[in-house]
């Protein structure tokens, strides 16, 4: 496109993954992506792929893994309660090692909720949520421009280690709208699917499958597929640093939380206060160097969240007790706003580090 | 001197040995599917899905490409193989637990959608390999390790009759229960699982072959006791036949 246009959120990362290539998307309703979903209906008559209101999330994840074994680029998008239900097709999509995206729109949880914005499935995201021992990348935009093109990158990453890439949203994002401009991906070329079903053609049967029970034969997948996260992990991880340099006091967040943080870092730069902001772009792989070395440099991190300690977790991991980290969470549909983070951050001063 | 060949392995079928219990039907169903799947010409265009219990074993005893799903999830499985291969025939190979209990939802949503599948559905009474518990098909009285005493509808409710519950939908196209119990009714199943293949290849909607299967192993019986079990228990029961065609 080349040309800046005013979008929603849900519909850019529809758009994102038609440019990207997607022509298979499979989805049942729920608030707050239901833009996404309609878009898709649209989008895909348009271009000739295909849309398929699945009969539940259930489905709609097992027909992702079957196109996917097909050698399609195909999406699925939902929000908590419906990413529930997808778990244990996310778990097969990574046992059998095939590529896919799928979009969770938060809203508040658990059970029911609401359909508020929330931070809160970070664990289902970065821990896996379904059984066994897997990943998932997990790529975290915070404006509507970084939804487009963390879309366009979800499918690449995807197809480069054949694994299932969560976009990870709230709802403010969604609903959002922000100029988007779609760029053309600068990537490498990816390898050919040659281990995706239909067209033999002479060749040997192909088969793809989670399952693995001869002695020993799932141990040695567990081990291939830890080595292939490992290099996820040297090779993708990705994060912004705003004021870092000399920050005493660092923010950690990212979505819409880094939103109010990057209003937070500006005031408290305006006071004269050394606040940075650290922002997780991949949720996994965690940016874990980056902040252990921040941690040796400031006196004090505050983890800001919609959701109660989520990504603390992952800031502890990370800092190793090297300096204290507190919490801003607002769990269940409440957004921080930059006072409440001002604020927080004017009460640990004042405390003193030393007492933190 | 010339030697006819009465036998041989279709080409649909790998060399790994089958591993089915003494006396279980799934050998035989395997086989007719490769049969017919040679004879049709459409081993290089198949893509079968298997998903968990005794099913699954075909994913590696078909020759043609496989893919392995989650329990009961084959047909959304199998939807969106045939999206991104409409040329291709989508082969679904499932058991009653899969099919009528964990996966009715996903069977009856394909089914409406007309979904240009096949499923081959294999009835025999109970969980095979989870060791024989209750099937949504297990029989009123028939005894399992989740029914003691017997299946009592007061508590355990009435078997599923899966044809005649999909046979209603605008989607279905090709309906039939079949059986493995005697040459002539391998014959009229091959011929159904046929039926069903073509009815896909043709455009027409869903199809759906159920084949009631002895399962001796679980139903703690000789192989000649099972199929008589079929027989006298089973047939009367569900019924054989094409139940919309």
């Amino acid at each position: 496109m080349g040309e800046r246009t005013l979008m929603k959120g849900n519909e850019v990362l529809g758009e994102a993954a038609v440019r990207a290539g997607c022509r298979f998307y499979f989805g049942y309703p729920i608030t707050p992506q239901n833009e996404l979903t309609a878009y898709m209906a649209k989008r895909m008559d348009e271009v000739g792929g295909v849309f398929l209101q699945s009969e539940s999330e259930l489905a709609a994840i097992n027909m992702i893994y079957g196109a996917s074994a097909a050698g399609a680029r195909a999406m699925t998008s939902s929000s908590g309660p419906g990413i529930s239900l997808m778990q244990e097709g996310i778990s097969y999509l990574a046992g059998a090692e095939l590529p896919c995206v799928i979009v969770n729109v938060m809203r508040g949880g658990p059970g029911l909720g609401n359909i508020a914005p929330s931070q809160g499935d970070y664990f289902q995201a970065t821990r896996g949520g379904g059984h066994g021992d897997y990943r998932t990348i997990v790529l975290a935009p915070y404006r509507v421009q970084e939804m487009a093109d963390l879309t366009t990158l979800a499918f690449y990453l995807a197809d480069k280690y054949r694994t299932p890439v969560v976009v990870l949203v709230d709802a403010v994002l969604g609903q959002m709208m922000e100029p988007v401009e779609f760029k053309e991906p600068d990537l490498p070329p990816l390898p050919p699917k040659d281990w995706a079903v239909g067209y033999m053609m002479g060749r040997p049967k192909r088969l793809v499958t989670s399952l693995y029970l001869a002695p020993g034969a799932l141990e040695r997948h567990n081990l291939h597929l830890k080595e292939k996260y490992e290099r996820i992990e040297r090779e993708e991880v990705r994060w912004e640093g705003v004021c870092l340099e000399d920050a005493e006091v660092v923010l950690v967040a990212y979505g819409t939380s880094a939103r109010v943080c990057l209003g937070a870092v500006m005031r408290g730069r305006s006071e004269g206060r050394r606040i940075g902001l650290l922002r997780p772009i991949t949720l996994w792989p965690f940016p874990w160097k980056v902040l252990r070395k921040v941690a040796e440099k400031v006196k004090a991190i505050l983890v800001v969240e919609m959701s109660l300690g989520q990504l603390m977790e992952d800031v502890r991991l990370a800092v190793e007790g090297r300096c204290p980290v507190r919490l801003l969470g607002r769990p269940g549909g409440g957004v921080p706003t930059v006072r409440e983070v001002s604020e927080k951050v004017e009460e640990m001063s004042d405390e003193g580090v030393e007492s933190l | 001197m010339k030697v006819l060949r009465a036998y041989r392995k279709p080409e649909s079928l790998t060399d790994v040995k089958f591993r089915y219990c003494p006396g279980c039907g799934h050998g035989i169903i395997a086989r007719l599917v490769a049969e017919v799947v040679d004879e049709l010409g459409i081993r290089e265009r198949t893509v079968g899905v298997a998903p968990v219990g005794c099913a699954v074993f075909v994913e590696e005893y078909f020759n043609f490409d496989m893919v392995g799903a989650a329990h009961g999830r084959v047909c959304p499985v199998a939807t969106g193989l045939k999206r991104v291969l409409p040329d291709h025939v989508i082969l679904g190979y499932q058991g009653d637990g899969g099919l009528a209990a964990i996966g009715l939802a996903e069977v009856v949503h394909a089914a409406a959608r007309g979904e240009r599948v096949t499923v081959i559905y294999v009835n025999n009474a109970v969980y095979g390999m989870t060791r024989g518990q209750m099937a949504p098909t297990t029989l009123l009285g028939q005894r399992t390790t989740t029914t003691p005493s017997g299946r009592n509808p007061r508590r355990d409710g009435f078997p599923l009759k899966v044809c005649e519950l999909l046979a209603g939908l605008e989607g279905t196209a090709y309906m039939a229960r079949g059986t493995v119990t005697s040459p002539r009714n391998v014959r009229t199943l091959k011929r159904y699982i046929e039926r069903a293949i073509r009815t896909q290849m043709e455009d027409r909607g869903f199809s759906l072959v159920e084949v009631l299967s002895p399962c001796p192993s679980n139903w703690h019986m000789k192989p000649l006791e099972a199929i008589a079990w079929v027989e006298e228990r089973m047939v009367p029961f569900y019924g054989l036949g094409e139940v919309k065609t």
